[in-house]
């Protein structure tokens, strides 16, 4: 079986860095290149890769993730192809989690999807629009089929906020880095070491920051602060610019290989 | 279908903020704290004299109102012969219903100490009520539209931009409201500490479908007056279109507690539930999740929205109001779709009975009307929600009825 989330915590820690989260679009840009491209990230180093359940209206994403969520939801990725794709990326080593905003879960069935997503060898989920008190019967569906939920907190939570985001929480908090929507940043926000300080006040949970990490430098920087530094728009941006899929493969393991190294202060 | 209430959380539903299954808070973390600003704001505004004193004072001096209701006796002999009243949303200050919840919402900014507002539109009628509370009352203001929108509203547009707002054409998805709302949620996300999102309808996370509707509901409070001194008795529907769904919040809200009065909201059917082509949620959508609610959507297996289609840009939305789909299930309110071509048929007999040229949004309610004066016969006591007027909807009506515009095209 592959590391739950907890142990790819304790694996980064007993190593004295953090861990590399690395999100794409699932089907992304179809499904067989989506499968090869999360083989590259596993491959290259990324500790748990966040598989993204492409949505039609992903108001919480920049321009680059729209780009590749449309591309994906033309290509035909379902929720069912979602699944697969992790059942087929956790049977090549990965940890994987899913992203997904909150209504393709709701329609698929919030049981069905927790068993499915179990069954198919994923550990986890993170639902960017799911706040703790919507989510009672999610809790009850992870809790079933020992899945982590990991919801968000965000500069502007406060403390009690932050108090119930985390106690709902399992596997990692997810700390937005900025107040803003998804993509490539020249500056990770100074808001970060603030807010993951005050989450460690409410919990003994890892944090990983997200939103605005591209590079192997500030993914070091984020690392120093944090469990788990997590990357996305950077991924999707290598693979828009690449011409084909070899170029965008090599691309996915160069930036993964260098995140890798930034995230054992190695950049 | 109804909601499979299973995997409903019945905790959330005693939540403030939800009707029933439907409503709740579906946004990122971001946003929770500005929510709950407003939230309390609003709370506060509402038991502040201070505040009712200066948003009445602004309906009566600068929107015009109250809006007057007017008896239709020409139209009505296309509605079975009933008694039809027009509450006329129209005549207030930039043509519709929707500078009610914007001038409330603009003070609440300004209580909030923001001085920005963003606002989304379909139409252009929210966006440029928005553009005028701004101007009034010195905040900057951005208005999303999508650029399918843009088009169908060019006036409006025009409109937005001499009132000095700014109008950015959202080119994502399908180029419409749906799309305006995402990329204001995105702005807003970004920029809220300095920003108000002067939401357009009962729809969002709570507390905008509350809070929208209050501010609304001075049209049901006027409109059950009125009709009381007209006719010395209730009505026997109260109508209105759904877009969103906000003019018709406002007006059955001032009726919900009288049982005998019907309510009846008509959505747009566009080229007929049965093409797919439509705005139909209540017919054609399920329950589901859009826009930081849960409400009634359109959408596909796997809970993709589905792109909506009418002639008429203000009703082209595929969620609705979560109020609404409450009303809905519990068979307080009733629904139907009125095609585009029932739409403009009534759009141009109110033109040529009552000298009076509807919104084409409006046009929805008054094909409503007609169904409904039918069913219900002469005797029958029809209040209409006028939301607004059709001058921003000319060059659409002009094609559909194959006027010559001129030289233009
Ligand atoms: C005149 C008019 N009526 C109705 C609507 C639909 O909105 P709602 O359903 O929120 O009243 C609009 C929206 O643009 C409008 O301009």
């Amino acid at each position: 079986m592959n590391p739950r989330l907890s142990s790819v915590f304790e694996t980064a820690r007993a190593e004295s860095r953090a861990a590399l989260i690395g999100y794409l679009p699932a089907g992304f840009p179809d499904h067989r290149s989506s499968v090869e491209l999360f083989h590259a990230m596993t491959d290259a180093g990324v500790d748990a890769i966040e598989v993204g359940l492409p949505y039609s209206d992903p108001l919480m994403d920049g321009p680059a993730i729209q780009e590749a969520v449309s591309m994906a939801l033309e290509a035909g990725t379902t929720t069912d192809v979602v699944l697969d794709i992790v059942e087929q990326i956790s049977g090549h080593g990965a940890t994987a989690l899913v992203m997904s905003y909150w209504n393709p879960i709701e329609r698929y069935g919030v049981q069905r999807f927790a068993e499915r997503l179990a069954s198919a060898g994923g550990v986890g989920v993170i639902t960017p629009d799911l706040t703790p008190e919507e989510a009672g019967p999610w809790s009850a569906a992870t809790d079933a089929f020992g899945i982590d939920r990991v919801f968000l907190v965000a500069p502007s939570s406060t403390q009690v906020r932050i108090d119930t985001v985390t106690s709902a929480t399992t596997g990692f908090v997810y700390a937005a880095s900025t107040m803003g929507v998804t993509g490539a940043r020249g500056q990770v926000s100074s808001a970060a070491p603030e807010l993951v300080a005050r989450v460690r006040e409410a919990t003994k949970l890892p944090i990983a920051v997200g939103l605005g990490v591209s590079t192997a430098a500030q993914a070091q920087d984020v690392a120093r602060y944090s469990d788990g530094v997590i990357v996305g728009s950077a991924f999707v941006n290598a693979i828009l610019e690449a011409t084909d899929l070899a170029a965008a493969l090599r691309a996915v393991s160069k930036l993964a290989t260098e995140l890798s190294a930034g995230v054992r202060g190695e950049a | 279908m109804t909601i499979n209430r299973v995997e409903i959380d019945a905790a959330a539903e005693a939540l403030p903020g939800h009707f029933g299954p439907y409503g709740g808070r579906f946004v990122p973390e971001a946003l929770t704290a500005a929510l709950d600003e407003l939230d309390a704001a609003f709370r506060a505004a509402m038991t502040d004299p201070a505040f009712a004193e200066e948003l009445s004072s602004l309906e009566r001096d600068y929107t015009g109102r109250p809006s007057i209701m007017t008896r239709a006796h020409r139209f009505a002999e296309y509605c079975g012969g009933a008694h039809i009243y027009l509450k006329r949303e129209d005549l207030n200050h930039t043509g519709s219903h929707k500078i009610n919840n914007v001038l409330g919402q603009a003070l609440l900014t300004q209580r909030m100490g923001k001085k920005r507002v963003i606002a989304e539109t379909g139409a252009g009628q929210h966006g440029v009520a928005s553009a005028t509370a701004a101007a009034l009352l010195g905040l900057e203001c951005t208005v999303y539209m999508g650029e399918e929108d843009t088009k169908r509203q060019a006036l409006n547009v025009a409109r937005m931009k001499l009132l000095g707002a700014e109008v950015i054409p959202v080119t994502t998805g399908s180029r419409t409201l749906k799309d305006a709302i995402n990329e204001a949620m995105r702005d807003w996300v970004t920029t809220v500490d300095r920003t108000h999102y002067l939401l357009g309808t009962v729809t969002g996370p709570a507390p905008f479908p509350e809070m929208v509707r209050t501010f609304h509901s001075v049209i049901g409070r006027e409109a059950r007056e009125q009709i009381l001194s007209l006719e010395g008795r209730l009505p026997d529907a109260a109508v209105a279109c759904v877009g969103g769904g906000s003019n018709a919040m406002g007006l059955f809200s001032g009726f919900m507690d009288d049982p005998s009065v019907q309510l009846r909201g008509y959505e747009a059917g566009g080229d007929g539930v049965e093409t797919g082509r439509h705005a139909a949620r209540f017919a054609a959508g399920t329950p589901g999740v859009l826009h930081g609610a849960r409400t009634y959507v359109m959408q596909d297996e796997w809970g993709q929205t589905v792109s909506s289609h009418s002639i008429s840009a203000g009703l082209d939305y595929p969620g609705v109001g979560p109020e609404h789909a409450w009303l809905h299930d519990t068979g307080r309110a009733m629904y139907e779709a009125v095609n585009d071509d029932e739409a403009m048929n009534a759009f141009q007999i109110l033109s040529k009975t009552e000298g009076i040229i509807p919104a084409i949004e409006t046009a929805h309610a008054l094909a409503g009307a007609m169904r409904l004066g039918q069913e219900l016969g002469p005797d029958a006591v029809i209040v209409v929600n006028l939301s607004g007027r059709g001058d921003k909807d000319v060059e659409t009506a002009a094609r559909w009825f194959g006027i010559p515009l001129g030289d233009r095209e």
